[in-house]
């Protein structure tokens, strides 16, 4: 802000005015000049070149042949491309919504001043540490049939073994359980939403005789929604990429007879994408299922963007000091 | 400046409860359920890690008891000398190390500058960089990944450190730019016009005036990139074929792999070597806890 003020000073003497500003601007292309070039070299051109490779079939030995839009056609008939639509989806469905209303219900819990909450935050913030590659690395041997600590508590109370990571019919449901023990950054994020919000409007709330749902539903939840929807965007760009887990504790499987096809119950986007990429070297078709996945989240996140208008409430009158 | 304050603020009322709400003599109902309840919480959140370091230190046999053995009796830490002593592990750690020194670097040094230059100075088509900046935060790294790939393969970057280092020297990160932006912004600016008079130049002010004030926010750059290249899985697994090359990661998941195939798996020897990626970050955690509060607030917040 001392900048602005001090500028009319300068300018009285235009020529050295435009000679200090022409320094300036040079320094700041110097100093940024490694982030133009990084975004150029590894974001843009490669951007643009999965969109062009895309339509073509290339085995990175030979040079790529121009196919059209073959790669897009083959993809509609592809069992496999379907099937990790169909995971990826029911994972978001069932991971998205679960992982951001157990976050904040803790986030709630913890936010009241009872012994311990330092504790506690401390606690359910350590699996945020590790992830997705070290997250499987431990709960593989938790979800184990035999020895597993699930299956042990099972039969400890009676009840009969899951195969948690063999059962087609557990196997999803079992990585969107162990995305909800990661969910401590969530909480970090909503614990600070829910610092932010004024005590007054508690304190009017109740002297207008709302209870604590009232409380919740009138104050608490539309003061936090611009976090709610931070969290959202920030787990919509993950949920569809998910790959390490999948590819560490059951690599697509356990296998499900569906129609006259076998396909991985656990079979993720990502999981399809990188085996044609970097297992049958099929690049062009890998680069046109980047396209498709890339153009997905875009939109979806989009409209997530759109949609806020509707249910995020921002304080109109909060002008951030820039 | 402004940042650390409010931060402490926050921390300061979360750690001493307003008086005129604790009831003396009478338990409230409601705190009790909620303690329980977190109680209970807890206990699920930690026993993934008690169970994996419980089973690191027994015996096969021990591993098939019915009920189950919580704590080993007699325990066996020589599980962690053969699963260490099985694959080169000391190849893995050099890696893994080698390539956390080397991010480490090239995001501190390139984000500080990239941030001050847009926090500071002013320069035609600024806003519109600041926007790609952004923009690049929400973008799904899975679109450049095969043309990246084939990037690496003409500079023959493939099967070495370099794919995994060199490009967090460019930048640093859309989202740390954006945190230390937002940092250097509320050091006031005086600081850096009174170095400019006494002849500093932009990089001295930048690191011996900006970087020594905006330490916190600095610190939480750095331990969150730790964590992320520490955990780092699928750009190992692309761009690393050698097994003298792999990270932590990828050795560990290579044994699990193994020990899976074959006719039993020798849990004990896997929950050793997954203990070793797990305990660094716990560990950093442990030391630096303020500093991560910081990062993922600074983060979450100003957004």
């Amino acid at each position: 802000m001392a900048r602005t003020e001090a500028l009319p000073l300068v300018r009285r003497t235009r020529a050295r005015a435009t000679k200090r500003e022409r320094r300036e601007a040079l320094t700041f292309y110097l100093l940024v000049s490694p982030f133009i070039v990084g975004f150029l070299v590894f974001t843009f051109v490669p951007m643009a070149g999965s969109i062009l490779l895309s339509f073509t079939s290339w085995d990175f030995i030979h040079k790529p042949i121009w196919v059209g839009l073959q790669n897009y056609q083959n993809l509609m008939s592809d069992q496999d491309f379907i099937q990790g639509i169909k995971v990826t989806l029911s994972y978001a469905v069932m991971a998205l919504p679960t992982g951001l209303i157990v976050s904040l219900v803790l986030a709630l819990l913890m936010n009241r001043d009872i012994p311990g909450v330092n504790v506690f935050r401390a606690i359910y913030y350590m699996p945020s540490l590790l992830a997705g590659f070290s997250v499987a690395a431990l709960w593989i041997f938790v979800f184990d049939n035999q020895h597993g600590i699930l299956n042990n508590l099972l039969a400890t109370i009676g009840l009969p073994r899951v195969g948690w990571l063999t059962d087609p019919n557990w196997a999803l449901k079992s990585f969107v359980l162990m995305g909800l023990w990661g969910i401590g950054n969530t909480i970090l994020i909503y614990l600070a939403g829910l610092k932010g919000i004024p005590q007054q409007l508690y304190e009017a709330a109740s002297i207008d005789g709302a209870g604590w749902w009232a409380r919740l539903r009138h104050v608490t939840l539309p003061m936090l929604s611009p976090t709610i929807f931070f969290n959202l965007i920030t787990g919509l760009i993950g949920v569809f990429q998910y790959f390490d887990q999948s590819y560490v504790m059951t690599n697509g499987g356990p296998p499900i007879i569906q129609g006259d096809q076998i396909v991985g119950s656990t079979r993720f986007y990502m999981l399809k994408l990188y085996n044609d990429a970097f297992r049958s070297r099929e690049f062009g078709y890998a680069a046109s299922e980047a396209v498709l996945l890339f153009i997905f989240i875009l939109l979806i996140t989009l409209f997530v963007i759109r949609s806020s208008a509707l249910w995020v409430y921002y304080e109109g009158n909060v002008v951030k000091g820039k | 400046m402004a940042n650390t304050q409010t931060l402490d603020r926050a921390e300061v009322v979360a750690l001493a409860p307003p008086r005129e709400r604790r009831r003396v003599g009478r338990l409230n109902l409601g705190d009790v359920a909620v303690f329980l309840v977190l109680c209970l919480g807890s206990v699920a959140v930690l026993l993934p890690f008690f169970w994996q370091v419980s089973t690191s230190l027994k015996s096969d046999s021990q591993v098939n008891l019915i009920p189950p053995m919580w704590i080993p009796h007699p325990m066996h830490p020589d599980n962690y000398i053969t699963a260490f002593s099985e694959l080169p592990f000391n190849y893995f750690f050099r890696n893994t190390i080698l390539i956390e020194m080397g991010v480490l670097a090239g995001t501190l040094i390139s984000s500080t500058m990239v941030a001050y230059a847009f926090a500071r100075l002013n320069a035609p088509f600024k806003n519109t960089l600041f926007i790609i900046v952004l923009s690049t935060m929400m973008l799904p790294g899975v679109i450049t990944l095969v043309p990246s790939y084939f990037i690496f393969v003409k500079l023959h970057w493939v099967d070495t450190l370099l794919p995994l280092i060199v490009p967090a020297w460019f930048g640093g990160g859309a989202f740390n730019i954006f945190l230390l932006r937002q940092f250097f912004q509320n050091i006031p600016a005086e600081l850096g016009d009174a170095a400019a008079i006494d002849g500093a130049g932009t990089l001295r002010t930048i690191f011996f005036i900006y970087v020594p004030l905006a330490k916190p926010a600095i610190a939480a750059v750095a331990i969150m990139t730790f964590i992320g290249v520490w955990h780092d899985f699928m750009g190992p697994l692309i761009y690393l074929n050698s097994e003298h090359n792999f990270t932590l990661a990828l050795g560990i998941n290579e044994f699990i792999q193994e020990n899976q195939t074959g006719a039993m798996t020798h849990w004990p020897l896997v929950m050793a070597a997954s203990t070793a990626i797990i305990l660094p970050p716990l560990l950093v955690f442990l030391f630096f806890q303020r500093y991560f509060v910081e990062g993922v607030l600074l983060g979450g917040t100003k957004g």
